[in-house]
């Protein structure tokens, strides 16, 4: 049952690792530093046991199950997005197709059929929602609505349907095997979001955009570009099909597009006011908090590595 | 004991998992809920649902000491739902229609209280329009004037409204708010009572992460 291939092995033990090692340094600081408050970072570093804790299991089952589980993430993903933002009484069916475009798409990705894959939510659903509002027939916020609609589920069912389609692509690193190219994905995004903080904090001085985040400087951005990229060059051969250089352009692509997909959602808790989308994950916020870079570094590395590749 | 079961099945089984995934709470400051009666829930009323994800947030083994207060004229209309309210629910069944006298409209309320139990009950009065709050009605004090010592618990809920609303037979998953706010205690007026219950749901409301999605 449980059969990974050798790299991807190692690069969970890696990940364990660090894991185990940020748990210690946990145990250290709270010692240290008895009389500030940690529950923050401990609720945090608990989290991130179970994030990849479930992963882990998930992607060495096998790949059907690890497809429903990364569906049920962008149901997850979509009830909180179309929970927070504003939307009409009256778009409650149209919602509900929204839905049900869910199952149908990762069927797609389950039957392996790039073609329906790839067009079925910009197509179809795009097309199909704003009818289902017709035959509502309230016209008062139509345009506002249909937009927010497709945005929604282009985020959170297209974009993170692509995480499920590296798992369905033919295996062209057979040391690293489908799940390798995920393992690749998610440790990148996220060693990025840590990176971008570290160096900002260590040396963050000039502010990118002030406006939509004050946290991010350029400074932490370079960084955060500059290590991802690196680090990239090792990783991306072991457990992809890419070679060194083109894993250093898949560090920088993972590293610049987490940065905005990040600042995206960023915006949109900005224009609503709120400071998290959920309250799902202790520590993190909402699932969708924990997801934002991947928003964005999932389609576009996928077809960095299809146009590469495939 | 066989209704305690069929209360602990249908919650656990059924109500528990379709709060958790099919809809999703934003739940905020529940470690403020009550853990013993006597006391009384006080929440804003949006949809049926309301009464269910409220009682979900107790633990199993207390969800026979939750019982919330419903119209007798609207759940005892119909012979199954009224067999479904009474013994699955454990609703208290008050009658809206027929009012002698106050001691004798909260009488079974008031034996609940006496048994430790914890109240749910709406001080809206129905469900009115989703997600628009009407004015509070001031039963609430009646029921409570002479057991000065029992807390009330305001709740503010925002969001449930959208899942089903009033007259809507397709339920639609959508994240929900709780809000546990700080329990009052009783006051000498019944406008008191009420105004401080309304300033506590203004005071939560922008706790609420589902709001800014109704504001028009």
């Amino acid at each position: 049952m449980f059969n990974v291939p050798d790299h991807s092995l190692y690069a969970m033990a890696l990940v364990g690792l660090i894991l185990i090692t940020a748990t210690l340094a946990y145990i250290v600081i709270s010692r240290i530093q008895r009389d500030t408050d940690h529950q923050e970072l401990k609720l945090r570093i608990q989290s991130w046991w179970w994030i990849i804790g479930a992963f882990f299991v998930v992607l060495a089952s096998n790949t059907h199950f690890a497809l429903a589980f990364i569906g049920f993430l962008s149901f997850l993903a979509l009830k909180e997005f179309l929970s927070i933002v504003p939307r009409r009484q009256t778009d409650r069916r149209a919602i509900f197709w929204l839905y049900l475009s869910i199952p149908l798409q990762y069927y797609w990705v389950a039957t392996q059929w790039y073609g329906m894959f790839i067009i079925f939510i910009p197509v179809y659903i795009f097309l199909f929602i704003p009818i289902r509002m017709v035959l509502i027939g309230d016209t008062k916020g139509f345009i506002k609505s249909a937009g927010i609609l497709n945005w929604a589920v282009m985020l959170c069912v297209f974009s993170i349907s692509h995480l499920g389609y590296l798992l369905v692509l033919p295996v062209k690193n057979s040391e690293a095997g489908a799940i390798g190219l995920v393992l690749y994905l998610l440790f990148t995004t996220q060693f990025n979001d840590v990176c971008q903080y570290v160096w900002g904090k260590l040396l963050g001085k000039h502010k990118i955009i002030p406006k939509v985040s004050p946290n991010k400087t350029w400074q932490g951005f370079i960084g955060g570009v500059f290590t991802t990229a690196t680090l990239s060059c090792f990783v991306a051969p072991a457990l992809t099909p890419l070679s060194t250089l083109q894993g250093a352009g898949a560090g920088i692509l993972i590293a610049v597009t987490g940065f905005f997909g990040d600042l995206v959602i960023s915006s949109v808790k900005r224009d609503l006011q709120i400071k998290d989308t959920g309250v799902m994950i202790p520590g993190h916020g909402g699932i969708l908090d924990r997801m934002d870079s991947l928003l964005y570094t999932s389609p576009l590395f996928f077809h960095y590595l299809y146009y590469l590749h495939y | 004991m066989f209704a305690r079961i069929v209360k602990i099945l249908f919650f656990g089984l059924i109500i528990k998992p379709v709060v958790l995934i099919a809809l999703g709470l934003n739940v905020v400051n529940r470690n403020k809920l009550p853990t013993h009666g006597p006391a009384i829930l006080a929440p804003n009323h949006n949809s049926h649902l309301d009464t269910m994800v409220l009682m979900s947030l107790f633990p199993l083994r207390m969800i026979h000491k939750v019982r919330p207060v419903a119209a007798a004229d609207y759940f005892l209309a119909n012979r199954i739902i009224a067999w479904f309210a009474l013994h699955v629910i454990g609703i208290i069944p008050l009658n809206r229609k027929q009012v002698t006298r106050k001691a004798q409209l909260f009488e079974q309320c008031h034996e609940t209280l006496k048994k430790n139990e914890i109240l749910i009950f709406f001080p809206e009065g129905s469900r009115g329009e989703p997600e628009k709050m009407a004015q509070l009605k001031k039963g609430i004090f009646h029921l409570i004037s002479d057991y000065k010592s029992v807390l009330v618990y305001p709740v503010m809920m925002h969001g449930l409204g959208r899942s089903l609303p009033k007259g809507e037979a397709l339920f639609v998953p959508f994240n929900c708010d709780v809000i546990v706010g700080e329990p009052l205690s009783c006051t000498s007026h019944a406008n008191e009572l009420v105004q401080e219950i309304e300033r506590q749901f203004n005071l939560m409301r922008p706790l609420c992460l589902t709001y800014r999605a109704d504001e028009e």
